[in-house]
Formats: structure tokens, C-alpha cells, sequence
């Protein structure tokens, strides 16, 4: 069968929730192998195996670390110019994108870029994107090389199929070039109790109508009551009221959860690119000619201070 | 220092946009602009360039004959000069025929600093600076919120993909900046009367040496089957907050199972 290399998303070992799905969708081409690259390949094995990953190829060196991007893209391409596979998946942020696109060039491949969907076809995979702020769905595929596709968070759920993967040690030939940008600090992202937007079923966000940092608690403790995550859109992430790995929108997170309720924001189009997709989305606003109305399955012309915390109150009466 | 800044001209974002028969963007049916979020790139530029470094700034773009609006717009913003690659043969490329133009058209002009928007707002995928800096065998300083040039190296801040790193790379080098990176200026009266004198070269594939099979729909690796505009969203039931908003809602919320 078909090898499809999955770049694994990771922190210290801690496989991020995204590369479950690719693995899920690398399936449906083909036999998955995942490459991990960095330390704790040791934790990340197991759930790599139960999603499906036949083989894990590790790539334990400490460039990976150092150097933004241009290791991985020397790691990926070795070992797919030895394993010749029939599609390469990476998770689309920066860094995935970045990489997919100089290993494509340097392998004389095709690149798609944020996929929502990918599907088995007689001549390869086809993938399905969602484009012009998500008022177009495209279907595409790779015409040269091999495909090399980049795929949005919460495209497929996460399948478990579960094998005892092999697992090799490569020791990748790093060229000049991939030293050439230096990582001189690593923040990474703050984890909280809450879960991560790209990820989350049900996506609470506040926008201008929060009116100030100390407000957000008002979103925050809806979110808490849905398990959800929390978002921001670009105007209340700009007046400094949340931090900006909680954006919505076309430069922000985009988002495509079962549920997406947004408080206090009018849905300027850069808001809306990130989260039209979503299966069911409510509004709560004052304004009752905001534009998030003509997109919402439901919508309160309310204000959000008396609205929501009644919401909270309502829901944990009603789970008694 | 050289400083190339390049710029898309793109159909307005805030319009309804759409595709042609063949599966390309739309560019007849919306007008177009300078991309937004290459406004922070032109502006990123003009700061290096007043921060006291002696620069000099000059905009590249690839597109049909109005794609000259970008230039003058940024050129009205500040700068030196433009250069306008147009060739009929390009129409269609995808981001390795794009990065393959530009890296012959900086390479041709010399080059200490490439500065990028973060992505363009039609195409979206955000991979050029990053294939321009591998065609250029030089460094890729990319998506950065915060910039500082010194000592012959660019160092900034980048939101990666699970952690804020601070990142560090030689000149020459290519570098993208995010919409976070500052407020870009609006072009003064005095900046477009300017702008209007500024030298602007026009280029097409052979000055470039080129091939045109290298590039546009021939030379692309990819292609679009389907294109099909989504159903709009409908709305629905749309209330007033009669002092029961929230506990309407949660009614809501049970029937579609999410409480």
C-alpha cells in the first residue's frame, strides 16, 4: 500500500490534536507513517500507532530546535526522496505551510494549502478548500510530484486504528541554508483548562461590544458552562482586551466548530472568513443591523452583560 | 541598503469576489487594490528606512497593466522607485511560478532586504516569502509581528504554529510581516503628487529569462476541478431580548444538543 508522511504537531512529545486528524485522513490514501521530528518521539509513539501511523521516523537532532522551518524541510524531504510516498500531509500554521512549500519546490511537487478535506481519487488525492472568505468551496489537485497538502484543524474527526508501529532513527544531512534562521527564544503557547480554538467543538468569542480586558470574564465564564473555547475577533484583540492566539478571523484562527456564539461582534467580513463555516452560529449584539445577524441561526438583539449571564445561570439550572 | 518590497494588486476583499470559467480568480468583475496586508509590509520598509538606515525602497509586483495602481499607491505611501513585471504567459501561475518571477526580478535589481505581507488577501495561502527566500538561498525572517535591523541581521517576533518564538537571521534575507506588525500611513497629498514622478520599469518574461512554459497555467502544479460558491448562510429566528434573551437561548442551545 501507499506510504503518506504525516509531519507530526507536537510539543515535547505531547501530539497536538490536528495530527490525529491528518493521520485520519492519510488513511483514506494510503498506509500513514508519521515523522516526528524533536525529543519525546518515546510518549508520542503510542497515539501515533492507535491513529494509524505503521511507521514513526524520528529525527532526534537539536537543529530542529535551533533553526526556524528550514530543518524540517530538510528532514521531510530525505525521507521522502528515499521512501517516495504517494502524498505528504502537514497541518497548516505558519510553520506547516512554510515547510510544505519549500519541500515541495525542492522535490518538483505540487502544494495545496488549507485543505478542509481530503479524498482518495483514481489519480491521487483531492482536496476540498474553502476560499474568498469562505463564500467559494473548491475541490483541486496536485498535477505534478508529489502532493504535498497542508490541512486546516477540525477537518475529519480522529479515528482511532490502532497498530504497534515500527519506529526508525534518521539522522539527516542538514545543509547550510538550514541554519539560517536562529530560534532565540521559545514562548510556547500558554496552555489553559479551557480547550484550544482550532480544536474545540463550541467557540464562545467576544468582540468590541465586551468593552474592556475585565469584561471578558463574561465570556469566559459562558465558555466555561459549554466547554467551550474561547475567541476574540481582531478589533478586541487590537485594543489589547485578549491576546491574540485567540483571534477569529481571515489573519487570526480560522474556526469551523458545531457551535460558534458570538457576543458583541458585528461580523466585519475579516471576522467572518473565520468562522462562516461554522455548522450552527449564534448571535448576541445590541446593534439589530449588525451583519453577524444575516449569518446567525439564532440571534438575541440584546445586550450581552444581561444576556449571557442569564444564559450561564439557565444552563446550570437546567443541568441541575 | 536595497530594500524590495513586494506587492499584490488584488480584487477588493470586501466585495463579492468570484472565479472566471477556467477556474482563476476573477480580476474584471471587482475592482482591485493594494493588498491590505501588504500596506504592512510598505510600511515596515519606510520605517527601516527612517530608523536611519541609508535604504533605498523599491516595489515589485506581477500582474496585468492596471497592477500599477499597487505600485503608485505604495509609491504615494514612500519609497524610490517601482518595477511592474507583465507578461500574458504569467496569467495563471500558482505560488512556484509567482516566487519564481520575483526572485528573478529581485535578483536582477540586487538586493540587501525582501520585505512581504504575510499572505495576499485573495490567494491566501502565505507561502511565497518562504519560497523566495529558498530560490534565493538566503534567509527566511517570516511572519513577524516586531522587526528590528541591526548589525547586519533582522531579528523578530513570530507567532509559530504552537509557540511565540523570537527569531534571528542574516542580510540579505527575506522577511513577511503580519497585520500586527503596525498601523500602515495613509499617503499624504505632497506622497501621491510624488509618487506620480517616481521611475517605474515594466518587465516581461524575457527580460527575466524566463521561459513562459515555466510559469502561468502551463507551468502550475496544481489545478482547480470545481469551484462552487457556497449556499448563503440563511438567517433564523432572530429575538429580542425581552428580559428572557438568555433563557431563550438556552432553549435553543437543548434543541440543537449543545447544553
Amino acid at each position: 500500500m501507499a506510504e503518506i508522511l504525516v509531519l507530526v504537531d507536537h510539543t515535547d512529545g505531547a501530539v497536538r490534536k490536528p495530527t490525529l486528524e491528518l493521520l485520519t485522513l492519510a488513511r483514506r490514501l494510503g498506509e500513514p507513517s508519521a515523522v516526528f521530528l524533536g525529543q519525546g518521539a518515546d510518549t508520542a509513539t503510542e497515539v501515533l500507532g492507535r491513529y494509524g501511523a505503521h511507521k514513526v521516523y524520528v529525527v532526534d537532532a537539536p537543529e530542529v530546535e535551533e533553526f526556524l522551518v528550514t530543518p524540517a524541510v530538510d528532514a521531510l524531504t530525505q525521507i521522502a526522496e528515499s521512501t517516495s510516498p504517494a502524498a505528504i500531509l502537514l497541518p497548516s500554521g505558519p510553520d506547516g505551510k512554510e515547510t510544505a512549500a519549500r519541500v515541495a519546490l525542492r522535490l518538483e511537487s505540487g502544494l495545496i494549502t488549507d485543505a478542509i478535506d481530503v479524498t482518495a481519487d483514481e489519480d491521487g488525492p483531492v482536496t476540498e478548500q474553502s476560499v474568498f472568505a469562505a463564500t467559494y468551496q473548491v475541490t483541486a489537485h496536485v498535477t505534478q510530484g508529489v502532493p504535498v497538502i497542508t490541512v486546516k484543524p477540525n477537518a475529519t474527526a480522529p479515528e482511532p486504528a490502532p497498530v504497534t508501529p515500527a519506529v526508525e532513527k534518521w539522522d539527516v544531512t542538514f545543509g547550510p541554508a538550514s541554519a539560517a534562521v536562529k530560534v532565540l527564544s521559545r514562548a510556547p503557547r500558554e496552555r489553559s483548562d479551557r480547550p484550544e480554538l482550532t480544536e474545540a467543538d463550541i467557540v464562545v468569542s467576544g468582540g468590541r461590544g465586551v468593552n474592556g480586558a475585565e469584561n471578558f470574564a463574561v465570556i469566559e465564564r459562558l465558555a466555561d458552562a459549554l466547554g467551550a473555547a474561547v475567541g476574540a475577533s481582531r478589533a478586541a484583540v487590537d485594543a489589547g482586551w485578549y491576546p491574540h492566539s485567540h483571534q477569529v478571523g481571515q489573519t487570526g484562527t480560522q474556526v469551523s466548530p458545531g457551535l460558534y456564539l458570538a457576543a458583541g461582534i458585528s461580523g466585519a467580513i475579516q471576522h467572518r472568513a473565520g468562522m462562516q463555516t461554522s455548522k450552527t452560529i449564534v448571535a448576541v449584539n445590541k446593534d439589530e443591523d449588525a451583519p453577524i445577524f444575516d449569518l446567525a441561526d439564532y440571534g438575541v438583539v440584546g445586550d450581552l452583560f444581561k444576556v449571557l449571564p442569564q444564559l450561564v445561570e439557565e444552563i446550570e439550572r437546567r443541568r441541575g | 541598503m536595497k530594500i524590495v518590497v513586494c506587492v499584490k494588486h488584488v480584487p477588493d476583499a470586501t466585495a463579492d469576489r468570484t472565479f472566471t470559467e477556467d477556474g482563476n480568480t476573477d480580476r474584471e468583475s471587482v475592482d482591485s487594490l493594494l493588498s491590505e496586508l501588504d500596506e504592512y509590509a510598505v510600511e515596515q520598509a519606510l520605517r527601516v528606512a527612517e530608523s536611519g538606515v541609508d535604504a533605498d525602497i523599491t516595489y515589485l509586483t506581477i500582474g496585468p497593466d492596471d497592477a500599477k495602481d499597487a505600485l503608485r499607491k505604495a509609491l504615494a505611501m514612500g519609497g524610490d522607485s517601482a518595477v511592474h513585471v507583465s507578461d500574458e504567459d504569467i496569467e495563471g501561475s500558482d505560488a512556484f511560478g509567482t516566487s519564481l518571477v520575483l526572485a528573478r526580478a529581485i535578483e536582477r535589481h540586487g538586493f540587501d532586504l525582501v520585505v512581504c505581507g504575510m499572505a495576499s488577501t485573495d490567494g491566501t495561502m502565505g507561502v511565497v516569502p518562504a519560497l523566495l527566500a529558498e530560490r534565493l538561498g538566503v534567509p527566511a525572517v517570516t511572519h513577524l509581528d516586531e522587526l528590528a535591523i541591526e548589525d547586519g541581521a533582522v531579528t523578530g517576533r513570530r507567532e509559530g504554529d504552537s509557540a511565540t518564538v523570537r527569531v534571528q537571521g542574516t542580510l540579505p534575507a527575506v522577511v513577511s510581516v503580519t497585520d500586527r506588525s503596525g498601523d500602515a500611513r495613509y499617503p499624504s497629498f505632497k506622497g501621491i503628487m510624488a509618487a506620480k514622478k517616481k521611475p517605474l520599469e515594466t518587465l516581461d518574461l524575457a527580460d527575466l529569462g524566463i521561459a513562459p512554459e515555466q510559469v502561468g497555467r502551463t507551468g502550475a502544479r496544481s489545478a482547480v476541478d470545481t469551484a462552487a460558491k457556497r449556499p448563503p448562510r440563511t438567517q433564523g429566528e432572530i429575538v429580542a431580548d425581552d428580559g428572557a434573551g438568555g433563557v431563550g437561548l438556552a432553549t435553543f442551545l437543548t434543541a440543537k444538543k449543545f447544553i
